[in-house]
């Protein structure tokens, strides 16, 4: 198409633009065209998989909704039907228009076919307009944004997007590092690059004339802000397939028609997020249940589902559950309605569906099981994904990794190796259009091609142990296979970390590039990846854990702990604690500390414990002004000594220097020795050893009476 | 004498006091790179007068830097000349001129090694923790005090001042040759900063890029984000932890440069250190208990003064993964209101004479009459004769009638005939200029002869050369091959 047809072409545009200003729209990609969520993505489109039991699709609406969007218009691909129904039956029908293509097998594919389709209907998109992937996460405001927007179109004709940004605390390994450059003042995108695997960034010259602001640390949220211009560029420009790597590229690079794409940065009050892969899956909906999405969270009616309850430590459950009351529900655990829970199992920092059924004994943790799945007792499961009608027999056992498709049965004590896939259907061996593809990775297609003839079938494999099996595994590749544990679910290992960092380290003569440890390493920030298996997961042990983080993230700051006591205090009055049971938590979080300390020998320890002590006795004295604090923290260290070998020979020492320091009173030593002194044999190790102590405190006592 | 023995008591006293501007008490020695006889400066500079000497507003322009550095106290300096007779010359000129002032060493490499191979062969007089490394060319007003203070506080491997690109080419002055040269150094260093300011993480030169720059994924990864300038120069005042800077040199012996070599390869692997061995931590860890302490007392400071609650992202990568060292690279930016200019080229040669007795006048220490300019009493006039403001007549110079000088300098005891022009220029001590000569955007050097009604315009006379009567030249340099 010539220059000028599109002149006029734009022309046009705008004055339609003028015609309906106030009209906004959207385009929802509801097919992400890639294959990373397969096999579930064989039987289901992949914006209807749930995330927190809520389809990923409400998510987008319903934020497109209240951000003011008054038409949205939903490509469909795959599993077109599917989608198209849920839609009619959902709440947005009057909002959504469907736009289905089987064609297509690419962004570019989809914007061209919208592109054509604009010709031959009426009241299509008409000016700028909203461009989001269906699996989009997000409560940041729209309004103001398309208003920058347009007022920059207007200044500049040649502006013809605004891609959104955000700034991530920690970096998303799971998705390939992005590079962008923008300029300092304009924040015009200047450079963008993802996941080559380059040891370095090209800038050209000319771009260093102004002085560029070159970011590792931001998150590309795929929420673009496009005028009428990114259609026709796509249809002049068939070659474009992916709206990265090709249309922004391409316009960066080629200098199409000076063309230009503008960067906005959204505020860290608002949340975006995409849905690429497994791992981003259990990122989004780490931060879904931690609430960063709000008001899209699960206690919250958005989307015609009946909200679930908050309880404490971040539980989301219906007030009636059917569970077991020896059942233990670990903090950040979302539970669906007519679940039922069995007898003495485990289960934290997971999501489960609706009407599933988990027998005794199972253990679950950071998994996502969806609707109607079946645990028999003992399974355990750790982070993993079952999907619906899935049946798990007695004691099968999933290894970190697993995706368990539609349908799959696991037989009886069978074990399913680390990210592997199952699934009831077969793994494709050609490709089909219908079906969601890999343009840009063609020699993945190859492989899954000489690949599907080596199928695992699973059943004949479980036969001997349980003939009720049913699935294929399948399976991987080899040139996928390190990407494997990069995109499931499951924590990166701390060697698969130091391999990568080697790996980088290869290239290059003197590169020292490594991927930086990401939030997944820094476990004090990130409580939701950590601690998976502390064993006191009770309310008590919780609170303690979080005063000892809050204590430890104090001395790391500034040394400086007196004023932890109001962070404490609040922490108290959340949990419902007595004043006692902050004593000993802080005093558990003191004598920790000593121990993590480096110490050779228990007298450094004890040097170590002593200092702490005199440097925190501010905060541990605004709690132990009862003789009762004043015992608990007596008690809380008896039970420290019994667990730790290092510090029982130090029992009396400290309990000495703690009188000393005026934190406990004899009194309080005294009472406790006569609580004690009833106890069993094995109970009083501690109490003779400070036999001598008491007696000292008891004549100097005397001595004061007489 | 007596003065420089003060800040060596206090060093080892133990009630030590970190303050930021009095370097000296902060265990820093100086050196101060003076150069030799610089080749881009021919014919100004001689065997007479090596670079050191080039007389800035009749001062030489080492003096400007010996200045700057008492005025922030650093009064014990080492000045590293190339060659023995330019050290000589360097030699005589310090003792005569600031003996009673400061305590400067003078030590004589040989000539083109360059500013590594320099240190390099001084490096056994270099004892102090940090060393302080200044060009001797430069013409400014920024502190390096506060260099040193900056590179304290991080406790950098290195640290660099850069400033704000001097604003070049105030069109009046050059002429058409000079505006060519004010414009070419537009890109002359890209610097790579993290986003608080305050490391340097990327520095290249302009010149050598020839299409498009490369930036290490690694390091973006580590600090997260970087802001790539083109507006800042590198002001060659750096300050150096000094067992990096000896193991540099012994581990690269073929580096030459310590900008174009040392400091991008410490930039380069300030990830992947190989500067800190365990040898050389036991090194600094023994310097003595009473040093240790107050060492930690400093870094405690330092992370005060740096604000640095959370650590710095060499922490974080360090602490990431298992043996792997860091080492910072730290920068200082002047304040833009800074004058800066380094000495290496004829052109500048021209700027700094204009801008000392002009728009950055607070440096010359001279104190200027009503009319902007300064004329020495002893300077004789003749009749119609203008002194136009931003100029300066040396002792004993005699100008004859109807002579206009403007902008320009002229040095002591120099002979100016009648009907002369002089604008832009330098002229040197002991010159000689004939009747109704013009001058215009020129150099003359010392001793140097114009004959009458010679016109120059962007030329170099060296000096003792004769220009012969009646010649008009453009763009030329005379000297004796």
């Amino acid at each position: 198409m010539g220059a000028a047809e599109k002149k006029g072409a734009a022309r046009v545009q705008k004055d339609s633009e003028d015609l309906s200003r106030q009209r906004l729209q959207a385009i929802v990609l509801a097919d992400s065209f890639t294959t990373r969520f397969r096999p579930l993505t064989l039987e289901r489109p992949k914006v209807l998989l749930p995330l927190v039991n809520i389809p990923m699709i409400d998510y987008t609406l319903a934020w497109l909704e209240s951000a003011g969007i008054e038409e949205i218009f939903v490509f469909c691909c795959a599993h077109s039907m599917q989608l198209i129904d849920y839609l009619k039956k959902s709440q947005w029908c009057s909002l959504v228009r469907t736009i289905v293509s089987h064609k297509s097998t690419s962004v570019g594919d989809a914007l061209r076919y919208i592109y054509e389709q604009q010709h031959t209907e009426t009241s299509q998109i008409q000016g700028d307009f909203v461009l989001v992937s269906g699996d989009t996460v997000s409560n940041m405001p729209l309004a103001e944004l398309i208003q920058q927007h347009r007022d920059r179109k207007k200044r500049d004709e040649k502006a013809i997007m605004t891609m959104v940004i955000k700034k991530q605390s920690r970096l998303g390994i799971g998705s390939d590092q992005l590079f962008v450059a923008v300029d300092p003042v304009t924040k015009q995108l200047l450079y963008y690059n993802e996941g080559d695997n380059n040891g370095e960034v090209c800038l050209d010259k000319s771009l260093l004339d102004t002085g560029v602001l070159v970011c590792n640390d931001m998150l590309d949220c795929y929420i673009d802000i496009c005028s009428s211009e990114v259609l026709s560029l796509f249809e002049d420009n068939f070659d474009y397939q992916h709206l990265r790597r090709h249309f922004v590229n391409g316009l960066l690079v080629d200098d199409i028609m000076g063309y230009k794409i503008f960067t906005h940065e959204i505020q860290s009050s608002f949340y975006a997020a995409r849905v690429e892969n497994l791992r981003s899956y259990d990122m989004v909906s780490k931060d879904i249940i931690q609430r960063w999405t709000y008001p899209y969270v699960p206690d919250i009616n958005f989307s015609g589902n009946h909200p679930l309850k908050l309880g404490r430590r971040g539980i989301y459950r219906v007030s009636d559950a059917v569970q077991s009351r020896s059942a233990d529900i670990g903090a950040s655990t979302v539970i669906g309605y007519g679940t039922k829970i069995g007898n003495g199992s485990k289960i934290c920092k997971s999501v489960i569906g609706n009407g599933c059924s988990i027998g005794s004994n199972v253990v679950i943790q950071g998994s996502y099981i969806w609707n109607n799945v079946t645990i028999e007792y003992g399974c355990e499961i750790r982070n993993a994904i079952v999907c619906d009608g899935v049946k798990i027999r007695a004691g099968a056992v999933l290894q970190p990794g697993v995706v368990l498709s539609f349908n799959v049965v696991v037989g009886q004590d069978f074990v399913v190796p680390a990210y592997s896939k199952v699934s009831l259907l077969q793994q494709p061996t050609k490709e089909d259009s219908d079906e969601e593809s890999e343009y840009a990775d063609i020699s993945n297609g190859t492989t899954h091609l000489l690949s599907g003839v080596n199928n695992l079938q699973m059943e004949s494999k479980t036969s001997e142990l349980d003939p009720d099996g049913a699935g294929y595994i399948w399976k991987v590749c080899d040139s996928v296979h390190d990407a494997e544990w990069k995109h499931s679910i499951v924590p990166i290992p701390m060697e698969k970390l130091a391999d990568m960092a080697q790996a980088m380290d290869g290239d290059g003569i003197e590169d020292g590039s490594v991927v930086p440890p990401s939030g997944e390493l820094k476990s004090d920030t990130d409580s939701i990846n950590t601690d998976a298996n502390d064993p006191n997961d009770d309310d008590y042990g919780y609170f303690e854990r979080e005063v000892r983080e809050t204590f430890l993230r104090a001395i790391e700051e500034d040394n400086n702990v007196d004023h932890i006591t109001p962070l404490i205090n609040s922490l108290r009055f959340s949990y419902d604690m007595a004043s006692a049971d902050c004593a000993g938590a802080i005093f558990y979080s003191m004598m920790r500390l000593a121990m993590d300390t480096q110490h050779n020998s228990t007298s450094e320890l004890y040097r170590n414990a002593t200092s702490i002590i005199t440097k925190c006795k501010g905060v541990l004295g605004f709690y132990v002004k009862q003789i009762d604090e004043q015992i608990e923290v007596i008690m809380k260290f008896e039970e420290m000594c019994q667990e730790s070998a290092a510090l029982s020979p130090l029992f009396v020492q400290i309990v000495h220097f703690l009188y000393d320091k005026d934190v406990v009173q004899e009194d309080a030593i005294l009472r406790w020795g006569e609580e004690k002194a009833g106890a069993d044999e094995s109970d009083k190790v501690y109490l003779n050893q400070c036999e001598a102590f008491i007696q000292w405190l008891k004549e100097a006592s005397e001595e004061e009476d007489s | 004498q007596n003065q420089n023995q003060n800040p060596r008591k206090l060093e080892t006293s133990p009630c030590f006091l970190f303050t930021v501007n009095s370097v000296a008490k902060m265990d820093f020695q100086v050196v101060i790179l003076a150069g030799g006889f610089s080749s881009t400066l021919f014919p100004l500079v001689s065997k007479e007068v090596p670079k050191a000497l080039l007389p800035v507003a009749n001062r030489p322009v080492l003096s400007y830097v010996l200045d700057l550095l008492e005025s922030n106290n650093l009064k014990d300096l080492i000045v590293v000349v190339e060659g023995e007779d330019a050290a000589l010359k360097v030699g005589g000129w310090i003792s005569s001129a600031c003996v009673d002032r400061l305590h400067v060493e003078v030590a004589a490499v040989a000539e083109n090694v360059g500013t590594a191979g320099a240190l390099r062969a001084i490096a056994h007089h270099l004892t102090a923790k940090d060393i302080l490394i200044v060009s001797g060319d430069i013409v400014s007003d920024i502190p390096p005090g506060a260099v040193a203070a900056t590179h304290r506080r991080h406790d950098a491997a290195v640290t660099a001042m850069l400033c704000a690109q001097p604003v070049s080419g105030p069109s009046e002055s050059g002429g058409s040759g000079g505006k060519d040269k004010t414009k070419k150094p537009a890109c002359e260093d890209i610097i790579g900063l993290d986003s608080w300011k305050q490391f340097l993480l990327y520095i290249a030169k302009g010149t050598e890029i020839k299409k498009d720059t490369r930036v290490k994924k690694s390091i973006l990864c580590a600090a997260g984000k970087m802001e790539l300038r083109s507006d800042l120069v590198d002001s060659h005042i750096y300050a150096f932890k000094r067992s990096v800077l000896q193991k540099v040199l012994d581990q690269k012996p073929a580096f030459r440069s310590l900008k174009q070599d040392v400091l991008p390869y410490l930039v380069r692997t300030q990830l992947r250190s190989d500067v800190f061995s365990d040898q050389s931590n036991v090194e600094e860890n023994g310097n003595g208990n009473g040093k240790n302490n107050m060492q930690n007392n400093e870094v405690v400071l330092s992370q005060i003064l740096s604000n640095a609650s959370s650590p710095s992202f060499h922490q974080v990568y360090e602490s990431g993964l298992d043996s792997r060292k860091t080492h910072k690279c730290c920068v200082y930016i002047a304040d833009e209101s800074k004058y800066f200019v380094r000495l290496n080229s004829i052109q500048a040669f021209m700027d700094v004479n204009r801008d000392v007795i002009g728009d950055a006048n607070h440096l010359s220490g001279y104190s200027f009459s009503a009319h902007h300019n300064i004329v020495h009493p002893s300077a004789e006039l003749g009749s119609k004769t203008t002194v136009g403001p931003h100029c300066m007549l040396g002792e004993g110079s005699q100008v004859g009638d109807k002579c206009s000088v403007k902008r320009s300098v002229i040095g002591r005891h120099c002979r100016i005939g009648s009907n002369v022009k002089i604008v832009n220029s330098v002229v040197m001590d002991h010159a000689t200029i004939g009747d109704g000569c013009s001058i215009q955007g020129s150099v003359i050097c010392s001793n140097a002869q114009l004959q009458e009604r010679v016109t120059l315009r962007d030329c170099q006379v060296e000096a003792g050369y004769i220009v012969c009567v009646g010649g008009e030249h453009k763009g030329e340099t005379f000297a004796r091959k």
